[in-house]
């Protein structure tokens, strides 16, 4: 079963939305302190297609960069650009494109970044196989899904063989 | 630049990765500097990445490839500068880089490579590699 990115935005954006209005009615006279990110994307959040090994490094940057804006500490923006680099290297390495979402949410009042990854490739036909240490189908340490599932706090991967992958975390701020 | 550059300084070499490396870079790197140390016979391999800001599973895989290709080839490879968010990022990922050197300034590095070289010459080494 394989989930688009819709309900994972849909989540989402209204909730930074109504941040960033509530910010707004609270200095209403200052300007916009923060750009929003680039691009048609909105709501705060950031879409960057992934066809190659550059990819990854833009793709990491725009996560640092928003984790930073979002005060996250740098260990913290450290472990959020490696989870970034670590999928969008699968999207790379197993579906050859796809694009990585880096958005932010606020859950009463929590702050937390939330890091898409969506792809239509092959998809993964052992999910639970994938997760476990060690698994590789590339060669690889089989380090990649395991370990972005433990430097982030939520994670969630769905997917559906010949139609692609949609790996979803989320990492909040502590304090 | 598709290239980091690999200096000799006398018997070692010396690697400074000072920009954001993608994948080809790394394993350019690696290509590189196995050709070194067969080219000039060296016998120690400093890696400093204190600029590197990430390093995922991919960079580091290949600084643990460097280090076994390098002491197959007969040359210690000691990794400096690490961060100490790349530190805890790379102990999270599950990589604690077994197999691989590290020493936290340039100079720290480069006592351990000419004292491991100072021990391999005389021999005191044997129980070591034989662990």
């Amino acid at each position: 079963m394989i989930e688009s990115q819709g309900p994972v935005a849909n989540t989402t954006a209204p909730k930074v939305r109504s941040l960033t209005k509530r910010r707004a009615d609270h200095k209403r006279a200052a300007p916009l302190a923060r750009p929003l990110s680039p691009g048609p994307a909105g709501h705060g959040q950031v879409r960057i297609l992934i066809r190659s090994n550059a990819d990854i490094l833009e793709a990491r940057r725009h996560g640092r960069e928003l984790a930073l804006r979002l005060g996250f500490s740098s260990i913290d923006c450290t472990l959020i650009a490696t989870a970034i680099s670590e999928l969008s290297r699968n999207i790379v390495l197993y579906a050859g494109h796809g694009e990585i979402c880096v958005g932010e949410d606020h859950p009463m009042g929590a702050t937390g970044i939330v890091i898409t990854a969506v792809d239509h490739g092959p998809g993964i036909r052992d999910v639970r196989s994938a997760l476990q240490d060690g698994y590789s189908t590339s060669r690889g340490l089989g380090l990649g899904l395991p370990g972005v599932k433990r430097i982030m706090d939520e994670f969630e991967v769905t997917s559906k063989p010949r139609q692609g992958t949609t790996v979803t975390v989320k990492k909040w701020k502590s304090n | 630049m598709d290239r980091i550059p690999v200096l000799r300084m006398g018997s070692l070499l010396l690697i400074t990765i000072q920009v954001d490396m993608h994948d080809k870079l790394a394993l350019q790197l690696q290509d590189d500097v196995t050709h070194r140390i067969t080219e000039y016979g060296s016998t120690g391999v400093l890696i400093d990445i204190s600029s590197l800001e990430i390093v995922d599973s991919f960079i580091g895989r290949m600084l643990a490839n460097v280090a076994a290709m390098s002491r197959v080839l007969g040359a210690e490879t000691v990794v400096v500068g690490m961060q100490p968010a790349v530190a805890i990022t790379l102990v999270e990922l599950g990589m604690s880089l077994p197999g691989v050197r590290t020493a936290l300034s340039v100079e720290a590095g480069m006592e351990l490579l000419l004292t491991a070289a100072a021990e391999t010459a005389y021999g005191f080494d044997d129980e070591r590699s034989q662990a």
